[in-house]
């Protein structure tokens, strides 16, 4: 059973892609026998060709897929590197895994009720320093350089980011680096630039790539932030698939293999990028530069990153405020009235969408943890661990969603395969099973060995010892990775969307279908609730070891 | 109680191919064999081999007996051979009794009268639902002792368990050990720096390297 864990996982996570990908070939060449298309041939290419504004379409994809983990990326490394070794650091470590909780979307949402035209952030300054009376005529969400959908992505990743590179510093020694660096005659934050940032780049590069891939090709937050005319290409590939005209897909299916090479393209140049910019930094290293830009990248780092996560913050209290909000007139920082009146109304159509977002939620994490657990407990008996993991847990974060789950949806439907909770929960579990892995293998790998040797001595078997001292002892990290189980699935719209034929509601589709049309009351409502069920997750994963080890006063923080 | 031997027969562990260390003896019941030298040596790797955890890194050959029945093959759990760490390692999420507790074999009858025993017998009494954190190092060393006793084991290794101990608890302590491994008649191999716990052992010693 054991035995057979890790390649149950390898399977798990690259069939489907793999199976979703060649399904959406055939079609692109115009070979679908299911609607009367026999002769393959470059039709559908040269159709996509003439529709109007795809380049424009397939370049806002790849400029976001570049630009917006740039950004990311060198916030992050700004941040660490100014405030290493100091008490923001630990801040940091408690806010990340709740920050990374909240949903793309609501996220999203939250961003366009900051930025909007009549949005917080104006009437603010209104009238007073613009001396506008009404929201000025600006097109600021949606704009036509996708600026904003961008914004909403680097909010968003980078507490991805953050978490990867807290995860990874431990066994770089960073401490030890940055002090022999200083005795060098190094100020701190050069000395980290200098002798830590080389270290962890290549720990930080697979979720790099990662967040390329989500950025080329996010749907939700593109459908809320991102430009409409026309908008970014996985938005055009859904619209063609969920055409009624059925030959519509023949295009969706040419524009998702279009959107794989797009997402292969900006790794591409990525790669190529990181061989100029390592020779560049190499020599800026060797230079010598001990004090230079020191007070700028102390000022920098640390003012940057208050700014993006306090934009973050403050978006998801918008969501807040405008759930409760009555009359809000435009340049009123604050509604004049507060009223329940929303959530009366969102009430009596909350119950389906919310039962199917915790049933799923809860069974693929289940599975998941279940699965990883299996995986990690193989690994620690057999002393290592199939080296095709860490691949097989990165192919579906690094292969558009967008381009598989639609040829996945077309071929589950010629298996015929009945859409509906099951098979999104399957779906779920494609994402759900590599970022509980990504959350429990560090925790699970780093318990002391003796622990599970002494119990043995004492005659306990490993089943034994798995139940009565490795579970109690990592029940923190557990209930961690279950939350971050919890919350991805959450979060997953793309996933629900397609395998579940747009039957299946959960809160993150209820949420997003609004964002064309909703009322702001209506959609505050619904994304708020979004953020608040994996919130919840984490704060009971936080509690519960807390409450539960009260009395073991060595049980309390250390290990997790 | 009568014990029997621990025979370490044409033992040798290699690291990467490389002999690291070869022993060949037998331990009566009762007696310490204490094994010294500069760390790197073997010496833990020596103890994990004897246990029937060593990493895969090393490879060892050799047979290891309690009396007539060869180990070899054995996993750890079914060895019969106890092993006290460095630090006293007391499970963290239990209470002292239930650490004792977990020790306890399933086919032994009155298992929780045995705990109380052994827990009166180090002058721990009614310290049974204590959180281990609340406990002296002492009182953590003893009730770690206790705890290997309890599990009923037909040899014990010692790896270096009194070096994390203060100055005056040390002699206290390896005095309190070497006393009651005797007592049980059990065989015992002792890993350590210090010269002093070697003396205070007794028995025969071997120097490696």
């Amino acid at each position: 059973m054991l035995r057979a864990a890790p390649w149950l996982m390898i399977s798990l996570l690259t069939i489907p892609v793999l199976a979703g990908l060649s399904a959406i070939v055939l079609p692109a060449f115009a070979y679908l026998p299911a609607l009367q298309y026999h002769e393959p041939g470059l039709m559908v290419w040269r159709e996509l060709w003439g529709t109007p504004g795809i380049g424009r379409s397939a370049l806002l994809s790849l400029s976001a897929g570049l630009l917006a983990p740039l950004l990311s990326l060198l916030l992050v490394m700004l941040f660490l590197a100014s405030t290493s070794g100091t008490r923001w650091a630990a801040v940091m470590r408690k806010l990340v895994a709740p920050l990374l909780a909240v949903p793309h979307a609501a996220a999203a949402f939250g961003l366009a009720f900051l930025i909007a035209p009549s949005g917080f952030a104006l009437r603010l300054i209104s009238p007073e320093l613009t001396g506008w009376q009404r929201p000025p005529d600006l097109l600021i969400l949606n704009d036509a350089l996708g600026l904003s959908m961008m914004l909403g992505l680097v909010l968003k990743e980078i507490p991805f980011l953050l978490l990867m590179a807290l995860a990874a510093l431990p066994q770089l020694n960073a401490d030890q680096r940055v002090t022999m660096a200083r005795s060098l005659g190094y100020r701190p934050i050069l000395g980290w630039l200098w002798t830590v940032a080389p270290a962890l780049y290549p720990l930080l590069r697979l979720p790099l790539f990662a967040v390329i891939a989500f950025a080329s090709a996010t749907v939700d937050v593109a459908l809320i932030l991102g430009p409409t005319l026309p908008p970014t290409l996985s938005v055009r590939i859904i619209g063609w698939f969920s055409d009624p005209d059925l030959n519509q897909r023949l295009l969706a299916s040419a524009a998702a293999l279009l959107q794989l090479m797009i997402t292969l393209f900006a790794i591409a140049v990525w790669i190529v990028a990181e061989n100029i910019v390592a020779r560049l930094y190499r020599a800026m290293l060797l230079s010598g530069n001990r004090r230079h830009g020191h007070a700028v990248l102390n000022v920098l780092g640390k003012s940057l990153m208050v700014m993006t996560l306090g934009t973050l913050l403050i978006s998801l209290l918008l969501l807040f405020i405008q759930a409760f909000a009555g009359t809000w007139r435009f340049p009123d920082n604050l509604p004049a009235a507060w009223t329940l009146r929303h959530w009366q109304s969102v009430g009596p159509l909350l119950l389906a969408p919310l039962g199917n977002t915790l049933l799923l939620g809860l069974l693929s994490t289940a599975f998941a943890v279940l699965l990883v657990v299996a995986v990690l407990e193989h690994e620690r008996r057999q002393g290592r661990a199939p080296a095709q993991i860490l691949w097989a847990i990165y192919i579906p974060l690094l292969v558009p969603q967008v381009a598989f789950l639609y040829g996945l949806t077309l071929l589950l439907e010629q298996l015929r395969w009945q859409p509906g909770l099951l098979m999104v929960g399957l779906a779920h579990s494609l994402f759900v099973v590599p970022y509980v892995y990504l959350s429990l293998a560090e925790p699970y790998r780093r318990l002391d060995p003796r622990w599970q040797q002494l119990a043995a001595t004492l005659g306990a078997s490993p089943n034994r010892t798995w139940w009565c001292i490795k579970l109690p002892l990592l029940l923190a990290p557990l209930a961690t990775a279950f939350a971050v189980g919890l919350a991805v699935s959450i979060g997953q719209y793309l996933a629900t969307l397609l395998t579940g034929a747009g039957r299946v509601t959960t809160l993150t589709t209820e949420a997003i279908a609004l964002a064309s049309g909703g009322t702001r009351a209506t959609i505050a409502v619904w994304a708020l609730l979004q953020a608040a069920v994996p919130m919840l997750g984490f704060a009971m994963a936080i509690m519960l070891p807390r409450l539960w080890w009260r009395k073991r006063r060595d049980m309390t923080g250390q290990l997790t | 109680m009568s014990g029997v031997c621990l025979t370490l027969k044409d033992i040798q562990i290699n690291l990467n191919g490389k002999p690291l260390l070869q022993i060949n003896t037998c331990i009566e019941p009762g007696a310490t064999l204490t094994v010294m030298g500069p760390s790197g040596i073997g010496k833990s790797s020596l103890l994990a081999y004897v246990a029937g955890f060593l990493s895969s890194d090393f490879s060892a050959s050799g047979e290891i007996f309690l009396g007539d029945c060869c180990l070899n093959d054995l996993p750890a759990e079914q060895r019969g051979i106890g092993l006290l760490f460095q630090d006293p390692l007391l499970f963290p999420h239990l209470s002292v009794a239930q650490n004792l507790l977990f020790a306890v074999p399933r086919r032994v009858s009155h298992r929780r009268q045995q705990v109380d025993q052994a827990l009166e017998a180090v002058g721990l009494k009614g310290f049974g639902d204590r959180d281990p954190a609340t406990l002296s190092g002492g009182q953590k060393a003893r009730v770690a002792l206790q705890r290997l006793l309890l599990s009923q084991p037909k040899a014990v290794l010692l790896d270096e368990p009194f070096s994390r101990l203060d100055a005056h608890l040390r002699q206290e302590i390896r005095q309190h050990v070497f006393q009651t491994l005797q007592q049980a008649e059990l065989p015992s191999i002792l890993v350590t720096h210090d010269a002093e716990d070697a003396a205070a052992s007794g028995g025969p010693v071997m120097t490696l390297g």
